[in-house]
């Protein structure tokens, strides 16, 4: 008798302790994208969303290109329509034409897509357009999770407009296999009596890069660089010269604004700090690959990627892509902060603040928000609470194409990463990174305000110009900032103040 | 049948003339005077405040249109002078002349922005063939795409290899069209394939060059997938083109107001400049 009272108990034991992988098995056959953990219970999960019955409706989203972004969506309305029964068509746009394909629709009072994907950094535009993300999802245990700095991203002044699927941030990618080595850090010492080492400052990744660019450092062959950095005009390079130009420019004795100054609107991008900035740009143009001044976003990603550089940064992309199994430098790559500077510019005593210096940088990313006329707003947004559900985010984010990056603390655990077969020391410093600039004091946000195409596009162009040697850094930055004036005049100063104050307190961390 | 009743057969042409050509160039003309833009979603009035900004402060605008005179001329010349090259090795007697003109035709049947995308990948820098063939002959690299009087004859060079052939098109469908005597005189009177091709060739086949090189003209200089493809107007602005530049007002920064200010006031100076070209051309190349 004793003998079966202890079956039963080791029966029920085990029924007890392996049911939920039971149970997550269920979806996981049905669906491998979440093979690694199977389903995990939640108000978005596979088991809720196959409750609900959308029989008869049609969900109309408008995304991305495949992969980045595209992907993930077309892959998660794929699965939505199978369990909820709706029917979802799925629209993918070039990147440069999310903004428009939707804004027309929008400014016409029209509504041909339920769901519109696009760069955080266009709240301010679209808001009154969109939905507000209702009350039951924003207390989800699933958005408890999203970091406060993606939180305030996804929101105006303390309304949710975005529903979080992507966290952004710039950070420095390097070569760990050069950086840690021996040989090169005693190559390094003898060539510029200097150590090799992560690079803490823009002048030392410079110093770097410049070294190791045109040489086959890694014995394959063929020649390496020393950094690969979205240099191409339009194609999202004012946001690599705004971290550039955060150590120089983002003084935290000097609250009150980055790109103006709150109190008079006056551009400060053409002061010292940013010229600065763009003077290490220029210089860059030395140890970027042949071609490099027109590296994209997905030239860059590539180029680091591939193995191509010794340095890079911006978005997770290319870490992630870096560390993906197939890649030929999988588990040779480390992150870091964006390096700092030696000196800050204060723009209230005109003059340089000697000292380090290092402010990072949270840039747009992806952003998705629910059309105010839209007729299906509450499969609307199960559609999103679905695609960022646990078990569905935690796929993604190990996929480098799918563009979709930590944006909850949960991301920030070392575990998630090794199961996905990164080293640990690795993956230590990529959450470390990624941490330690959610805990910074003297962050910088994207530029929100109305017009904030027209700003970023008139600095970029005149970067871009400096890059190509038509004009010297400052003459660039003078024509940028005259030009920011032009666009201030014609927004209106006001306008452009109440908007960017939002992002101000961020910074200044007030919100 | 009186005169009302034959203005009636006339409306259905003149309701699609009215929808296809006069309704968008006036919407363009009243758009022009609008602001409407991200912060102002309205088609309201402001006046010439667009014209005003684009004559006193664009000079963006006015390189642009310069760069894109250049590019659109040269590529022009370029492809009348291989097109007649090619049109005259065909238009005579010689083996394969079919597969030849089929093969000449190529080109144009691609598709460009694909095609655009084959030569962007040719001239990349690090990672293209051309410039690792070049190497394997000891030449160092060039900056097809990154150096920026280079990248503007690396769009030429597109543009040429694209719509050559139908330069080629038109240039042998008129020599195929032309009259056989002068020919045979000039061969009586001992006259030299150079002299033939100077005092017969060339003035009979003036009338199809001039329609040839308008046509092209009018094409080229609306040049935007090769540049938005191959450079995206770079590096710096060095290859942007009025209708980019247009395009990236418009449709990247969504001043829509503005950009109908462009885009007519281009239209304008497109048409004006054109029928100086024709004149100037026909002067040129007809002798009465």
């Amino acid at each position: 008798m004793k003998t079966i009272k202890t079956c039963v108990t080791a029966l029920i034991s085990a029924l007890l302790v392996f049911s939920p992988v039971a149970y997550a098995d269920k979806w996981s056959d049905q669906f491998p994208h979440i093979k690694a953990t199977g389903d995990i219970p939640g108000d978005c999960s596979y088991e809720s969303m196959s409750k609900k019955n959308y029989k008869g409706k049609t969900l109309k989203i408008n995304t991305h290109a495949v992969p980045v972004m595209g992907e993930p969506t077309a892959l998660h309305a794929e699965q939505f329509a199978k369990l909820t029964g709706a029917k979802v068509d799925v629209t993918h746009t070039p990147a440069g034409d999310l903004y428009a394909k939707a804004m027309v629709p929008f400014q016409a009072g029209q509504a041909p897509y339920d769901i519109v994907f696009g760069f955080s950094n266009f709240i301010n535009d679209w808001r009154r357009y969109l939905e507000p993300v209702p009350k039951k999802y924003v207390e989800m245990k699933q958005m408890k999770d999203v970091t406060p700095s993606h939180i305030g991203v996804a929101s105006w002044d303390g309304v949710m407009y975005q529903f979080p699927v992507d966290g952004d941030r710039h950070y420095l990618k390097y070569r760990k296999d050069v950086i840690d080595n021996p040989k090169y850090q005693k190559q390094y010492k003898e060539a510029t009596g200097k150590e090799l080492k992560v690079p803490t400052t823009w002048k030392e990744y410079g110093e770097m890069a410049a070294y190791f660019n045109g040489w086959d450092w890694d014995g394959d062959g063929e020649k390496e660089y020393g950094s690969a950095e979205v240099m191409k005009k339009d194609d999202l390079m004012y946001a690599a010269f705004y971290s550039r130009s955060a150590a120089y420019s983002k003084n935290p004795k000097t609250p009150g604004g980055f790109f103006f100054d709150l109190e008079t609107m006056k551009p400060l991008i053409n002061n010292p700090g940013f010229v600065e900035a763009l003077t290490d740009w220029v210089a860059a143009t030395k140890y970027v690959p042949p071609g490099g001044i027109n590296f994209g976003l997905g030239d860059e990603i590539g180029s680091f990627g591939g193995g191509q550089t010794l340095f890079s940064f911006s978005w997770d992309d290319a870490f992630v892509a870096a560390m993906q199994p197939d890649s030929p430098i999988n588990n040779k790559v480390g992150a870091a902060q964006l390096p700092g500077a030696t000196k800050v510019w204060n723009r209230k005593t005109n003059s340089w603040d000697e000292g380090f210096n290092q402010a990072p940088f949270f840039v747009w990313g992806w952003a998705v928000g629910v059309a105010k006329k839209s007729k299906e707003k509450e499969m609307a947004f199960d559609y999103l609470c679905f695609f960022a559900n646990e078990a569905n985010h935690q796929a993604d984010i190990g996929i480098g194409r799918f563009g979709v990056n930590p944006f909850r603390n949960d991301d920030f655990k070392v575990d998630v990463w090794t199961q996905i077969g990164w080293d640990k020391d690795i993956a230590q410093s990529y959450v470390d990174t990624l941490a330690q600039m959610e805990q910074s004091k003297n962050r910088v946000f994207p530029l929100r305000v109305p017009g904030t195409f027209e700003f970023n596009a008139a600095l970029a162009t005149a970067a871009a110009k400096a890059l190509a040697g038509q004009l010297s850094p400052q003459a660039a930055l003078d024509e940028a900032a005259k030009q920011w004036e032009d666009i201030l005049n014609r927004v209106g100063k006001d306008n452009v103040r109440k908007a960017y104050a939002v992002g101000v307190a961020m910074e200044d961390n007030k919100q | 049948m009186n005169f009302k009743h034959k203005f009636v057969f006339l409306f259905p042409g003149l309701f699609v003339l009215i929808g296809i050509l006069i309704f968008p160039i006036i919407f363009t003309i009243r758009l022009s005077l609008s602001g409407w833009n991200s912060y102002t979603p309205e088609m309201n009035f402001i006046g010439i405040t667009n014209y005003i900004r684009l004559f006193t402060d664009d000079p963006r605008f006015w390189e642009s249109f310069f760069r894109l005179s250049f590019l659109s001329v040269t590529t022009v010349i370029l492809q009348y002078v291989i097109g007649f090259a090619l049109a005259m090795m065909v238009w005579r007697e010689i083996k394969f002349k079919r597969f030849f003109r089929v093969i000449f035709l190529i080109p144009m049947m691609t598709t460009p922005v694909i095609m655009t995308v084959i030569w962007r990948t040719f001239f990349h820098e690090s990672l293209g063939p051309v410039n690792d063939l070049l190497g394997g002959l000891g030449v160092k690299p060039i900056l097809w795409l990154s150096d920026p009087v280079i990248a503007k004859f690396t769009v030429i060079i597109v543009e040429v290899w694209q719509w050559t052939p139908f330069m080629f098109l038109l240039l042998l469908a008129g020599l195929l069209s032309l009259p056989r005597e002068p020919f045979l005189a000039a061969a009586i009177d001992g006259a030299s394939p150079f002299r033939k091709f100077v005092y017969v060739t060339f003035p009979l086949m003036a009338p199809i060059s001039i329609g040839a090189i308008i046509i092209r003209l009018i094409e080229a200089s609306k040049i935007m997938d090769t540049v938005f493809v191959l450079t995206s107007g770079g590096p710096g602005t060095a290859t942007e083109t009025s209708s980019f530049y247009i395009y990236i007002k418009g449709l990247r920064e969504f001043q829509m107001g503005y950009a109908a200010t462009l885009s007519f006031t281009y239209l304008v100076i497109m048409i004006i400049s054109l029928t100086i070209i024709a004149k100037v051309l026909t002067k040129l190349m007809i002798k009465e």
